[in-house]
């Protein structure tokens, strides 16, 4: 009976053994690193053909993302202000505070499904993905440091050059390279998965409450103009009508000084909205509701100010309670959380 | 009378053969255009009559403001050469992009390749042509990776993709004192006309004649043309700048009345042919 029972035991733990061995040997397994376009997303913009995606390019790029070394005095990286819980935004900060916790003047924006931008920034003044690490690692109130003295602070590591070498085949750490390995790995961050897009590509998992669908309608019809497409924006450049006392941030005004552009951003997506509070350019509301509030009730009046908004009696968009609800309700099933929990994506364990 | 002016003609035609192969004789062998062979530009920077000498000589702007200057840097690029025969040639955009900065003696001597010949004239863009500040970051080496240059010499917008044309700082005691205590003036400008949305252009040409004189470029020979780079006329113009009005003028629409004035600040002074 004994040694029935000691064969018994035996047996499961090898069986549990064996199990958990092939689990982790599951997790072990290198996910390929292929640039796929959603299914229900528009063309890439950028030129991929250009800087061809490997898995060498993509993990030195994300290296290089999580490197503090891009900062003056090695104390934050990219992924300091784009966290990945938060879809690549810093959570509940305004705006961000940088090296030396100075303050920047404008909310960090989601990294996220970068291929298919044409411009980056809340102003637009950056046209290449490419050239869009330059300003924080540049700017005063963000990294401070010079590109020229990351790229000499990369060349001095052990570790470093083997790994542009495994990417580009030489070890050389120049502008071009550094900047293709980032552009590579942010163009990899791609969310498409959420509840909204298995709606829609009917797949499983894409049930949408009844509340969640008239939201969706509610949404197409009443703020389909701006946030349109899969991507939820025309990447247009709008007034709003966001009140001018709290800052005298003067948007795309300061990239094309224009006068007619005063006061207007990018019409931001709304992919992973319900991860990404707080909202608007500074930062200013911290709810999605405060956001609709804004809409349906506290428009500042500009010269300038969307035409969209003059639609009515009043400034804004017409919207109810029981609408804002809805809205909410269907916005947050834009929340991918395969996105946010991507291995792939995340801090590489040294 | 007809065979009179056959013989005139005839006369004429030898007249003239005669002349060019004496001619001939007496010059050295005619510039071969298939041969390429280098010819150099100095921008020896200057205010007014003077040499221009950082941080150290006070000069006055024309609307009698007093200033010294601490940086002076610019590109030039896309040359065009042109002969005494009226032949253009384009130097390749590969290899005619330059910094010229007043702190660094060697970036003020530039070298380019063209074919042999007599050149009398030359043109060229102050700044970057809207097509490089667009291009591929693979595309942008030498002087113009945007990792090229730190802190004050940096000449690129990082913030708002573009290279920064000409960029000029100096102090003046009419400037107003900054929280250090230092009056700094700073004109940093640029402006390549928008990528999707027009803004301002602040992209450059001049031309430089050498008057009567030819630069021989020679397999061997490569003449030095030595142009004067007027800071003054960066004040002083069609707009006469006012560092009190203005003591830091970046990315704005004043910046179009700088470029204009500097638009004239390069003469021919003299050429070497060696």
């Amino acid at each position: 009976m004994k040694k029935i029972s000691f064969l018994i035991v035996g047996f499961l733990i090898f069986v549990l053994v064996f199990w958990l061995n092939s689990c982790t040997k599951k997790s072990e397994v290198q996910p390929e690193i292929t640039f796929v376009k959603p299914a229900n997303f528009p063309e890439p913009v950028y030129k991929l053909e250009r800087n061809p995606i490997t898995k060498a390019g993509f993990e030195l790029g994300r290296m290089l993302f999580y490197e503090p070394l891009l900062s003056r005095d090695g104390s934050i990286s990219c992924g300091s202000c784009h966290i990945q819980g938060s879809a690549f935004t810093h959570h509940g900060h305004d705006v961000s505070h940088g090296i030396d916790d100075r303050l920047g003047n404008r909310n960090a924006p989601a990294i996220q499904n970068m291929a298919f931008y044409p411009h980056f920034m809340w102003d637009g003044g950056i046209f290449d993905l490419d050239l869009q690490p330059i300003a924080p690692i540049e700017s005063h109130v963000e990294m401070d440091e010079q590109l020229e003295n990351v790229l000499e602070k990369l060349r001095k590591t052990r570790k470093y050059p083997p790994l542009f070498q495994k990417a580009f085949g030489t070890p050389e750490i120049t502008t071009s390279k550094f900047l293709k390995a980032l552009s590579q790995f942010m163009l990899m961050m791609i969310s498409s998965n959420s509840r909204y897009d298995k709606y829609v590509r009917k797949e499983k998992g894409g049930e949408l409450t009844q509340e969640e669908l008239e939201g969706l309608a509610i949404f197409r019809q009443k703020c389909g103009t701006c946030h349109s497409g899969e991507l939820f924006t025309d990447f247009s450049f709008r007034n709003i009508g966001l009140s001018d006392f709290v800052n005298k941030d003067e948007g795309r005004a300061l990239i094309t000084l224009n006068p007619e552009d005063k006061y207007k951003f990018r019409v931001p997506s709304l992919r992973n909205v319900a991860l990404t509070q707080p909202y608007m350019h500074d930062g200013r509301f911290r709810t999605l509701q405060e956001v609709l509030n804004h809409y349906s009730d506290n428009m500042q009046d500009f010269p300038n100010l969307d035409s969209t908004f003059r639609r009515g009696g009043k400034l804004g968009i017409p919207l109810n309670e029981n609408e804002k609800t809805k809205i909410i309700a269907f916005l947050r099933t834009l929340s991918d959380e395969t996105f946010i929990r991507d291995k792939r994506f995340s801090e590489p364990t040294p | 009378m007809k065979i009179t002016f056959s013989k005139w003609v005839l006369f004429l035609v030898f007249g003239v053969f005669f002349y060019t192969a004496c001619n001939k004789k007496d010059k050295e062998p005619q510039p071969n255009s298939n041969v390429m062979a280098e010819i150099k530009l100095e921008f020896d920077n200057v205010a007014g009559n003077q040499n221009l000498q950082l941080n150290s000589t006070t000069y006055t702007n024309a609307v009698g403001e007093q200033f010294t200057v601490s940086l002076f840097n610019y590109y030039v690029s896309n040359f065009v050469f042109k002969t005494a025969q009226g032949n253009e040639y384009v130097v390749p955009q590969d290899s005619c992009y330059f910094l010229v900065q007043e702190s660094n003696r060697n970036s003020q001597v530039v070298k380019m390749r063209v074919p042999e010949g007599d050149y009398t004239e030359v043109s060229f863009v102050i700044g970057v042509d809207s097509l490089r500040n667009t291009m591929d970051v693979s595309r942008r080496t030498g002087s113009l990776d945007v990792a090229n240059l730190t802190g004050e010499n940096k000449m690129y917008w990082s913030w708002n993709s573009g290279y920064i044309f000409v960029k000029l700082e100096g102090n003046s005691p009419a400037a107003p004192a900054d929280p250090t205590g230092a009056r700094r003036f700073r004109y940093h400008i640029g402006g390549f006309g928008g990528y999707s949305s027009r803004t301002i252009n602040n992209i450059k040409t001049t031309t430089i004649s050498f008057g009567n004189q030819h630069a021989k470029v020679r397999k061997g020979k490569s003449p030095l043309v030595h142009l004067e780079v007027d800071v003054l006329k960066v004040f002083n113009g069609s707009t006469n700048l006012s560092i009190a009005s203005h003591p830091t003028v970046m990315f704005s629409p004043f910046s179009v009345n700088i470029a204009n004035n500097y638009q004239k600040m390069f003469s021919f002074h003299h050429l070497h042919n060696e």
